[in-house]
């Protein structure tokens, strides 16, 4: 049985974070149902990676909002709106990420809400929180990456700062949101009380630099410095990092620099033997290391290395890793089919739960596709 | 403020950032948790350091992952230390590890075991490749997960070679994920009465983590990720999506029409591009007009334009810049933990806020072994 089971879930959330989260209590078991408006439904649904469309909403939007049910309501009209509030006195949880004020303004916001159903656990993702001179300002990934600091840890030091090229701050948003719904169904089978749930971008954001803002904070505010090539954390002393072999690249994490040098064949200059200068030589035992690396191939390094446990790794694109073994044998992917009969393979869940993976083969939603039913279901008529 | 998950005892065996990261957030929302050390060395992290930076002795990362939490050292190689650790079990409702396969069964803490000695406990396991399959045994480090997932084609400008995220974004989106299966499962004990098992790793949580790209694989037959040859941020996505420099700074832009951006910046070359399928298709040559464009103003310049038309855009900043700014202070994200020595650090708190209140904790890293005596009074004294 699924954890979630009986929990029903309304979605007024849109784009990434909100329903990230709302994708991720359906999988573990939820009806998450998206409250959206009528015809064009959520704007996420036209926002598209590579121009790729299922239907007509987005495969982005198909990947995130694959198995809930859509039901489409214009909650600037009266009739629609007291069906929506109907619907609330029937929900565990309910999420969105308006910027402050606009649910204020349609009568759904946590006060209305709290009086309508007291048990009700309201769910909001903001961009910057919920005051201040930001509240107002758009909250999107790549803009809250680049004001948080984030951008200036990944990439060479002579690079311009570097976005991860995913949604990052949406997904830990996402995340951090769920943790919190959980917490609070969780305290609410005590209580029996509801309570208000609230996230942002940027503080999920600083939260996952939290050890190195921890650093930052006790080494005297010293800003990061990238490595010069092979860049993979600015704060952990070499050889951390990736080189170019002959063939390839191969990744080093943590592993002791003068045991990698002994398996290399080759010796340790005198001056690289204390082990402060892992960290203060960083970009000179790199750049010594990578003269030899790139000698031989990545298969020739891996052979030396992983019987020793050395802790390295091959470096993969989709194609070689989606085609390797070791991916098949997760069972990661799975198909999902649209009511009008598309397919469309995507990633499941990625928390197995009593040792069983969870699958579920129901697409995201056309827009109001599942009107009828929660009428009846919840008799709003 | 009572905090929802007070009540809860976690009995947490994970080393490194993986499982710790999960902890952590299970003792900022309330619960009680107990770090298992082995004696002398303790977890592996308290010696792993950040820049080599040290504080009170141990490292800051250690400082970082482990404040709000207990410590109690047992050498479970020991029988007598284990019966100790089972009378805990017994009245634990969660326990976390993330040893590699093989080991739990030689400290008597796998999952049977535990089971039989409390059959309402939630077991969580965390790994780095899963189970199964021929990886099982490799050792799951963060920058390992990346480089194999394909993580690090998606960063950084075409050409660039693997790119890595500068942090261990894997360890902790696992940890938060094994966080959101726990909880869960903890939700399910309270109705259904019944424990369970939680299983994440972290391979699985890259991919996930990856899921749009991963999916447009799935859908395109294959291609192969191609960056933006300058001012990447996204491989998938088109024009203006990225970061560009300007004459003081660098700025970053997401999507919008670049005809109305050519319009409100001055750059008419950008009206030539009507087409939205073209700002995919020809991103290279519209960012490199953009870039050129952008590079002779400041950065306050472009936002005096872009702003109050509602652009999506940001100025990027270093967390100097950031934490000097109002909007960032009144979030009072850095708070200040004591341990019990007298020694007090900063740190970021959780990022969660309940009811209008932040979730935070005064409470700092423990001692290895810290919490021993207590514990065994607590627990132990009226046998």
């Amino acid at each position: 049985m699924l954890p979630l089971e009986g929990i029903t879930v309304l979605e007024f959330a849109q784009f990434m974070a909100g329903p990230s989260a709302g994708l991720k209590m359906a999988d573990l078991g939820a009806k998450v149902i998206k409250i959206e408006r009528p015809k064009t439904g959520e704007a996420g649904r036209q926002i598209a990676l590579k121009n790729l469309f299922i239907d007509e909403s987005s495969m982005v939007f198909h990947t995130a909002n694959r198995n809930k049910q859509s039901y489409a309501a214009n909650l600037k009209d009266k009739e629609d709106l007291e069906k929506v509030k109907k619907l609330i006195t029937h929900a565990d949880v309910m999420t969105h990420n308006f910027r402050p004020g606009v649910m204020e303004k349609i009568g759904l916001d946590y006060d209305t809400v709290h009086a309508i159903n007291p048990k009700i656990i309201y769910g909001v993702v903001s961009g910057y929180g919920p005051v201040g001179p930001w509240a107002k300002k758009p909250g999107q990934d790549l803009l809250i990456q680049s004001l948080s600091g984030f951008v200036n840890l990944s990439g060479n030091n002579e690079d311009t700062p570097t976005a991860s090229g995913l949604a990052t701050s949406d997904i830990f948003t996402g995340v951090h949101l769920v943790q919190g719904i959980l917490a609070a169904l969780i305290s609410r089978n005590k209580t029996n009380k509801g309570a208000k749930v609230e996230v942002s971008l940027l503080e999920s954001t600083l939260d996952i630099q939290f050890e190195l803002l921890t650093t930052y904070l006790n080494d005297g505010n010293q800003q990061p410095k990238r490595a010069e090539k092979g860049n993979a954390h600015a704060y952990v002393g070499a050889p951390y990092g990736v080189y170019a072999t002959k063939d390839g690249y191969i990744a080093i994490a943590l592993t002791p620099l003068d045991a990698l040098v002994n398996a290399m064949g080759i010796t340790l200059p005198s001056q690289f033997l204390d082990k402060k200068t892992w960290y203060t030589e960083k970009d000179a035992i790199m750049s010594f290391l990578q003269g030899y690396l790139v000698q031989e191939t990545t298969q020739h390094w891996l052979a030396i290395f992983e019987p020793l446990d050395f802790r390295v790794a091959d470096v993969y694109d989709y194609k070689t890793f989606l085609n390797h073994e070791a991916y098949k044998v997760l069972k990661m992917d799975q198909e999902v089919i649209t009511s009008d009969g598309i397919k469309m393979k995507t990633t499941r869940c990625p928390i197995r739960i009593d040792g069983a993976r969870i699958f579920n083969e129901k697409s995201a939603p056309k827009v109001g596709e599942d009107n009828v039913l929660i009428d009846k279901e919840f008799n709003l008529n | 403020m009572e905090k929802p998950l007070e009540g809860i005892l976690v009995i947490d065996f994970s080393q490194y950032l993986s499982g710790p990261s999960a902890s952590l957030r299970l003792a900022d929302l309330g619960a009680r948790v107990i770090k298992i050390e082995k004696p002398i060395i303790g977890d592996s992290c308290r010696t792993l350091y950040c820049s080599n930076v040290v504080m009170n002795g141990e490292s800051s990362m250690f400082h970082a992952i482990n404040r709000n939490k207990e410590s109690y050292v047992a050498d479970m190689k020991s029988p007598e230390a284990r019966k100790k650790v089972y009378k805990l079990i017994e009245k634990a409702d969660v326990l976390i590890h993330n040893y590699r396969p093989g080991v739990v069964e030689k400290l008597g803490i796998d999952q049977k075991t535990i089971q039989s000695i409390n059959s309402g406990i939630i077991y969580a396991e965390l790994s780095g490749y899963g189970k199964e399959g021929i990886w099982k045994n490799k050792p799951g480090l963060d920058l390992l997960i990346q480089s194999v997932s394909g993580l690090t084609q998606l960063n950084g400008n075409d050409g660039a070679g693997p790119v890595p995220i500068g942090l261990a974004v894997v360890d902790i989106l696992s940890g938060a994920h094994l966080t959101q299966g726990i909880l869960a499962c903890l939700y399910r004990k309270q109705i259904k009465g019944i424990g369970g098992s939680v299983a994440v790793s972290m391979l699985e949580s890259a991919l996930e983590y990856q899921f749009e790209s991963v999916t447009c694989f799935f859908r395109d037959g294959g291609a192969p990720t191609v960056r933006p040859k300058t001012n990447s941020a996204h491989a998938y996505l088109g024009a203006p999506y990225g970061i560009y420099a300007t004459k003081n700074g660098n700025i970053a832009l997401a999507m919008g029409s670049i005809p109305f951006l050519g319009e409100l910046l001055g750059c008419l070359e950008l009206t030539n591009y009507p087409e939205p399928e073209s700002w995919f298709t020809k991103r290279d040559e519209i960012k490199n007009i953009l870039a050129n464009h952008l590079k002779q103003k400041e950065t306050k310049y472009w936002l005096s334009i872009l702003e109050p038309a509602d652009i999506w855009c940001a100025e990027i900043m270093d967390w100097k810049t950031l934490f000097d700014k109002e909007a960032f202070k009144i979030l009072e994200m850095i708070q200040e933990v004591n341990m019990s020595d007298g020694y007090t650090f900063k740190t970021t708190r959780c990022p969660i806020q309940v009811n209008g209140a932040w979730l935070t904790s005064e409470i700092g890293t423990p001692k290895l072994g810290e919490h021993t005596e207590a514990i065994n009074q607590e627990f132990y004294s009226s046998n």
